[in-house]
């Protein structure tokens, strides 16, 4: 079993340096550093909430970046209404306050991963894939028809939401504005694992039938399961429309579905910190093999391949040892 | 006026051109040990998945505790008191043994819409777990994975997670298959001990164990239950002999 030396030992120099990464870019000079980081964090808030269903629930969705889009698109929207000065459906002046903009984001995304993940939890197995997979792309297309929006083009925004006693166009704070949501996310998410609620999605994963004898019927945890994911995405989509301040229609397409169950994979299915590993694995190793080509994915296939079949836990597994713990 | 807990009644269920149930009617008494005997194939384990709700009979009715619970999903009957075991295990693998307890635990509780405490930590789940944990004699291995366990030990944590909810009637489907002499002992004494408690209705092929522990026997052949009584009663019918002990042996 992994022991908890062993996690430690592990995770602590990784939020040491995650907590000391700014001075290293000033060190290197290289402000860059900041925002490729920012974005890593904001990827594993998304590809950890994946997780929850991946690995915990057991419900393989190819649509989670819907609730990406659906929270990046929130506040894009509510920006763009407060630019032109002409309200949202003609009352709601919009909102570039990012205390109002991102609990709004969030609720937005949990309320679409509600309607959908109603439907979509009616079946299962490849049905349960290809349907989440096709909502996903129905509100891409949407977002494509949305003229007033950029449609096709996206949207530019012009600053990052504010906040208040942080300055969130400067880089640093913006940074760890990501990093304090990042852990709260974790936190959040280590609570929900070990709960009752957790432990019966856990079971329902494996076994739905045997939860059923238990009297539970999986369905409705399953659901709730689902929000709280599509919350978590819809965050971390927020997050993502301030931090590049645009938002295209390319938030809801698939490939970025595909990519964030790699960053699951990659990190160690079923794990909490596996994902955020996965998410800078994934990242780092674009950014270096996108210098090299532009084939890069053909290069990480074969990655991830090998991480796959000869560590069942992923990253996170070869880092800790594949426990039988299960977080 | 005998007190059944559990009545069929003309239950027939078919798989295509195979009748699984056939006719097949008997009734539960509040307090067996109430045992279903039948060659492989009888259709046992297709009567213990309608009484439980996993299959939809064709025609008949299940009246437990007087309540007809044909139309009612699996987990409405399980919250009403049945409880059951599986013929092939089927606990959860990847939990622990504590875990797969504490699931069964709460499930049974209601409430289990709880997001913050950790489930170990849950009060009902530290009073209830050492005793459940002790009553199927796994306490030493709390906190394995189920998958580790031996057959043995999976079948003593599939019983114990039918018994988290305090059922009314306990379903045991062939909870010795597949175990040595001394397993078959243990689950002996572990059903003596039940007994106090609930009414169960054992599926087996043991016969030594169903006769030394059996109240009432109900034969099943072919889909259709061909002797009812008590275990000198079915080892002297002479239908039941030439259908079914005969060929035991
Ligand atoms: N889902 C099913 N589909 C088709 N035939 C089935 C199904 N389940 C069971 N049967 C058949 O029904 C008969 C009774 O099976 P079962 O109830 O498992 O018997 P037992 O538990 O007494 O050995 C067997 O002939 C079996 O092959
Ligand atoms: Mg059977």
């Amino acid at each position: 079993m992994a022991s908890i030396a062993r996690k430690t030992a592990v995770l602590l120099p990784i939020f040491v340096f995650l907590a000391a990464l700014p001075l290293l870019a000033a060190y290197l000079d290289n402000p860059y550093l900041l925002s490729l980081f920012s974005r890593i964090l904001i990827f594993a808030i998304a590809a950890v909430s994946l997780d929850l269903l991946l690995g915990y629930g057991g419900l393989v969705s190819l649509g989670h970046a819907a609730f990406v889009g659906v929270g990046a698109y929130t506040v894009g929207i509510l920006f763009h209404h407060t630019t032109i000065g002409e309200p949202l459906l003609g009352i709601f002046a919009g909102s570039e306050n990012a205390l109002i903009t991102l609990p709004l984001a969030v609720l937005a995304a949990a309320g679409f991963a509600l309607v959908i993940g109603a439907m979509c939890l009616r079946t299962s197995g490849m049905h349960f894939i290809m349907i989440t997979l096709a909502f996903a792309q129905m509100l891409y297309y949407t977002a494509i028809g949305l003229e007033q929006y950029g449609g096709d083009d996206g949207l530019p925004l012009y600053a990052r939401n504010t906040f208040p006693g942080l300055d969130t166009n400067n880089d640093l704070s913006f940074y760890y504005l990501c990093l304090v949501s990042l852990l709260l996310i974790l936190f959040l998410a280590h609570r929900m694992v070990h709960s009752r609620f957790g432990l019966i999605i856990r079971g329902a994963s494996h076994n739905p039938d045997r939860i059923q004898t238990l009297g539970v019927n999986p369905y409705t945890h399953r659901l709730v399961c689902f929000v709280i994911a599509g919350a978590g995405a819809g965050l971390a989509g927020a997050l993502l429309a301030n931090q590049s301040t645009y938002i295209s229609p390319g938030l809801f397409h698939w490939t970025l579905s595909g990519e964030l169950m790699v960053m699951v994979l990659l990190g160690g299915l079923g794990t909490l910190f596996g994902p955020v590993l996965g998410a800078a694995a994934f990242l780092l190793l674009e950014e270096v093999l996108a210098m090299y080509t532009e084939h890069w994915m053909f290069y990480l296939g074969p990655v991830l391949v090998v991480v796959v079949i000869f560590a069942r836990k992923g990253l996170y597994g070869l880092l800790i040892g594949s426990g039988k713990n299960h977080d | 006026m005998t007190d059944h807990i559990l009545e069929v009644r003309n239950l027939r269920k078919s798989f295509g051109a195979l009748l699984a149930s056939n006719n097949l009617s008997f009734s539960v008494r509040r307090g067996d040990v109430h045992a279903l005997i039948g060659p492989n194939g009888a259709g046992k384990t297709t009567l213990v998945n309608q009484i439980s709700g996993f299959i939809r009979p064709d025609s008949g009715s299940i009246l437990f505790e007087k309540t007809d619970i044909v139309a009612m999903p699996a987990h409405r009957r399980a919250a009403m008191g049945l409880g059951r075991s599986f013929q092939i295990t089927s606990i959860f693998d990847h939990l622990t043994v504590a875990e797969n307890l504490t699931l069964a635990i709460l499930a049974h509780s209601g409430h289990t819409f709880r997001f913050w405490r950790h489930c170990l930590r849950i009060p009902l789940v530290q009073q209830t777990l050492p005793s459940t944990l002790e009553r199927v004699d796994l306490d030493h291995r709390a906190n394995l994975p189920a998958r580790h366990l031996s057959h043995g030990e999976k079948k003593q944590l599939e019983v114990g997670m039918a018994l988290a909810g305090n059922p009314k009637l306990l379903i045991l489907d062939e909870p010795m298959a597949g175990m040595g002499p001394g397993g078959t002992v243990e689950m002996s004494k572990l059903i003596r001990k039940l007994k106090t408690t609930m009414t169960i209705l054992l599926v087996e092929h043991d016969m030594a164990a169903v006769f030394a522990l059996a109240d009432r026997i109900t034969v099943l052949v072919y889909g259709t239950a061909i002797a009812n009584g008590t275990p000198d009663e079915i080892r002297t019918d002479p239908e039941v002999r030439s259908a079914y002990l005969g060929e035991e042996g």
